[in-house]
C-alpha cells in the first residue's frame, strides 16, 4: 500500500532527515514508528501526506507516485489520508461537531451523510455529549478524541498518527491506543510514531525503529528497544 | 455539487466572520478609514472642479463697441465669433441694458444718474466672449485684432477690446496647479489607506495561517479553503461602504458650518446629496473589491503547497 524507494532527505543546512530508507507496508498493517527525536520519524509521515518532498528516491501510495502528482490532486489524495498528530491540530474557531464535519464538506460529501455521519463518529469516540465545545473547551484526551473523529470520518483507508499520545496523561494514551486497534481491526491500515515504550510493548506488531535516519530494525511483532 | 460548496462557503464566511470577533472589528475599522478618504477625496475633488470652472467661466473677453456701431454689424460679429471652435459662446448686451445695469449698480448716486439723464445713454453695445477652454483666449483676441483693422465694416464698430491676458495666465496658472495637487494629494492619500487596508487584513489572516495549514492537510481544496476568507472580505468591505457612507453626511455638515465664516465657505453638502447614488455605489464597490483582493492576496500566501 505504501511504498518507500530509496528515500533519502536532506535539509538546506545539510542535516539528513532520512538516509537511503526503503520501506513497504502492507493494507492492513499496524505499524509502529520509532526512534530518537530527529530520527526521521515525522518526515517519513510528511512525505506520505506530500507535506515534504524527498531530496531522492520516490512514495508510493499504492500505485501512485505522491511527488510527482500535479498540485490540484495533492487534495484528492489527503482525503484519503486520516491524520492525528501530538498537538490535535484542531480548527479553533470551529465546534467539535463543525471541525469533523469540515473534513467532509472538504471531500464534497452531501449535507444529508453529514448529518448522519458526524453524530456518529463523535458517539463513536465518546463525546456526543460535547459536539457543541470549541476546542478551547476541552481537555487534552477529548480533542485528541476529536482530532481522531476528523480523522476517520471520511473512512480512509490509510489513518497517519505523529506522536498522537505525546501530550496525554497515561488513562488517555491507553485510550487512545484503544480507539487506534479498532480503527485497525476494522481494516485501516495505521503508522503510528511514538516515543512511548509502554504503547509499543503492549501493541506487539510491527515494528520499524530509525535511527539517524536510516532503519536499523524492522520487526514483525517488536518491542521498543534503542 | 457547485451549488453546495459555494452555499457552503458564503456560511463559513459569515460564522467566521461573527466568530473572528476582534480581528473582523479591526479590518471593518481600517476599511471604514479608507473609504471614508476615498468619500471625501470624491467630494472635495468635485467641489475644488466645480469651484475651478466657476472661475474660468469668469474670465471672459469683453468687446466694447462703439456708441453708434449699428447693431446689424454687432450681430454679424457675433455669429463669425460663434463659429470659431474656439468659442463656447457669445452673449450680447444691448446699449440699453448696459445703461440699466449702470443705473442699477449706481442707484444709490443720485448725482451720477442725474447728469446721466443729461448726456443720454454714453454707452455701446457688449460682446461677452466665453472661450471652450482658457487657453484659448489669445486666438480669440487675435481674431478680434484682425476683424477690428479690416475693412469688413464701413467704419471701425469696435471700441476696446479688454481682455487682461496677465489675469487670465496667473489665473490659469492658479487652476493648472490646483488641479495638480488635488491629483497627487488624493492618489497619496488613497494609495495610502489601501496599503493600510490590504496589510490589516493580511495580519488578520495571518492570524489563521495554523489554521489553513490544518485544513489543507485534512485534504481541503485551496479554492475552499481562501472561499470563507474572501466571503469575509466581502462582509467588511459592505459594512464599511454603509458606515463610511453614513459618516459622510454629518462630516460635510460639519465642514459647511466650520467654514461659513469664510469667503463663500466650503459647502459640499449639495454635492453629497446630488451624488448619494453615485459615491455610495462607489464605495461600496471599493469596499467589496479591497476586501475581496487584500483576502485573496493574503489568504495566498499561507495556501502555497
Amino acid at each position: 500500500m505504501i511504498y518507500f524507494d530509496k528515500v533519502s532527505k536532506i535539509y538546506f543546512d545539510n542535516s539528513v532527515a532520512l538516509d537511503d530508507v526503503s520501506l513497504t507496508i502492507e493494507p492492513g498493517e499496524f505499524v509502529s514508528i520509532v526512534g530518537h527525536s530527529g530520527a526521521g520519524k515525522s518526515t517519513l509521515l510528511k512525505m506520505i501526506l506530500a507535506e515534504e518532498r524527498p531530496t531522492t528516491g520516490s512514495v508510493f501510495f499504492e500505485s501512485v507516485n505522491v511527488h510527482a502528482l500535479p498540485k490540484n490532486q495533492v487534495p484528492h489524495l489527503r482525503r484519503r489520508i486520516g491524520s492525528v498528530f501530538q498537538d490535535f491540530r484542531l480548527l479553533p474557531n470551529k465546534t467539535a461537531y463543525e471541525n469533523i464535519a469540515f473534513t467532509m464538506e472538504a471531500a464534497g460529501r452531501t449535507d444529508d451523510e453529514i448529518a448522519s455521519d458526524v453524530p456518529h463518529v463523535l458517539e463513536l469516540i465518546g463525546l456526543g455529549n460535547k459536539m457543541w465545545h470549541f476546542p478551547f473547551e476541552l481537555s487534552g484526551g477529548e480533542r485528541q478524541r476529536i482530532a481522531i473523529g476528523r480523522a476517520i470520518v471520511n473512512q480512509p483507508e490509510l489513518l497517519i498518527a505523529d506522536e498522537p499520545t505525546g501530550n496525554l496523561d497515561p488513562l488517555n494514551t491507553h485510550e487512545i491506543i484503544q480507539i487506534f486497534k479498532k480503527i485497525n481491526d476494522l481494516g485501516t491500515t495505521v503508522i503510528l510514531t511514538t516515543h512511548n515504550k509502554g504503547v509499543i510493548d503492549s501493541l506487539s506488531k510491527r515494528v520499524v525503529t530509525l535511527e539517524n535516519g536510516r532503519i536499523s530494525r524492522d520487526n514483525k511483532e517488536g518491542r521498543y528497544i534503542i | 455539487m457547485m451549488w453546495i460548496t459555494t452555499k457552503r462557503i458564503i456560511r463559513a464566511g459569515f460564522i467566521g466572520f461573527w466568530r473572528s470577533g476582534y480581528v473582523s472589528v479591526s479590518s471593518v475599522l481600517v476599511l471604514t478609514v479608507t473609504l471614508f478618504v476615498i468619500g471625501m477625496l470624491m467630494l472635495s475633488s468635485a467641489f475644488l472642479e466645480s469651484t475651478l470652472t466657476n472661475l474660468e467661466d469668469r474670465v471672459d473677453i469683453s468687446v466694447t463697441f462703439k456708441a453708434d456701431a449699428p447693431e446689424v454689424e454687432i450681430r454679424a460679429l457675433q455669429v463669425a465669433l460663434e463659429e470659431l471652435p474656439e468659442v463656447r459662446s457669445v452673449i450680447y448686451t444691448s446699449r440699453a441694458e448696459e445703461l440699466r445695469n449702470f443705473e442699477q449698480r449706481h442707484q444709490d448716486n443720485s448725482l451720477l444718474i442725474q447728469s446721466l439723464n443729461e448726456v443720454g445713454n454714453p454707452f455701446g453695445a457688449r460682446l461677452s466672449v466665453l472661450a471652450t477652454n482658457p487657453s484659448q483666449y489669445e486666438v480669440i483676441a487675435r481674431f478680434l485684432d484682425s476683424h477690428s483693422d479690416s475693412q469688413i465694416f464701413s467704419e471701425p464698430i469696435i471700441d476696446q477690446v479688454s481682455f487682461k491676458r496677465d489675469i487670465i495666465d496667473k489665473l490659469l496658472g492658479v487652476i493648472d496647479t490646483s488641479r495638480t495637487i488635488s491629483l497627487t494629494v488624493s492618489s497619496l492619500l488613497i494609495a495610502l489607506s489601501i496599503l493600510v487596508t490590504f496589510t490589516t487584513i493580511s495580519l488578520a489572516i495571518y492570524v489563521s495561517r495554523e489554521e489553513i495549514s490544518v485544513m489543507r492537510l485534512v485534504g481541503a481544496a485551496n479554492s475552499y479553503i481562501r472561499g470563507p476568507f474572501m466571503v469575509q472580505g466581502v462582509i467588511a468591505g459592505l459594512i464599511s461602504a454603509f458606515i463610511a457612507t453614513s459618516l459622510l453626511y454629518p462630516s460635510v455638515v460639519w465642514v459647511r458650518n466650520a467654514t461659513a465664516g469664510v469667503y463663500g465657505g466650503v459647502n459640499l453638502v449639495p454635492y453629497f446629496l446630488d451624488n448619494f447614488a453615485q459615491i455610495f455605489l462607489t464605495l461600496l464597490l471599493s469596499g467589496i473589491v479591497l476586501g475581496v483582493i487584500s483576502s485573496f492576496l493574503a489568504a495566498r500566501k499561507y495556501l502555497k503547497v
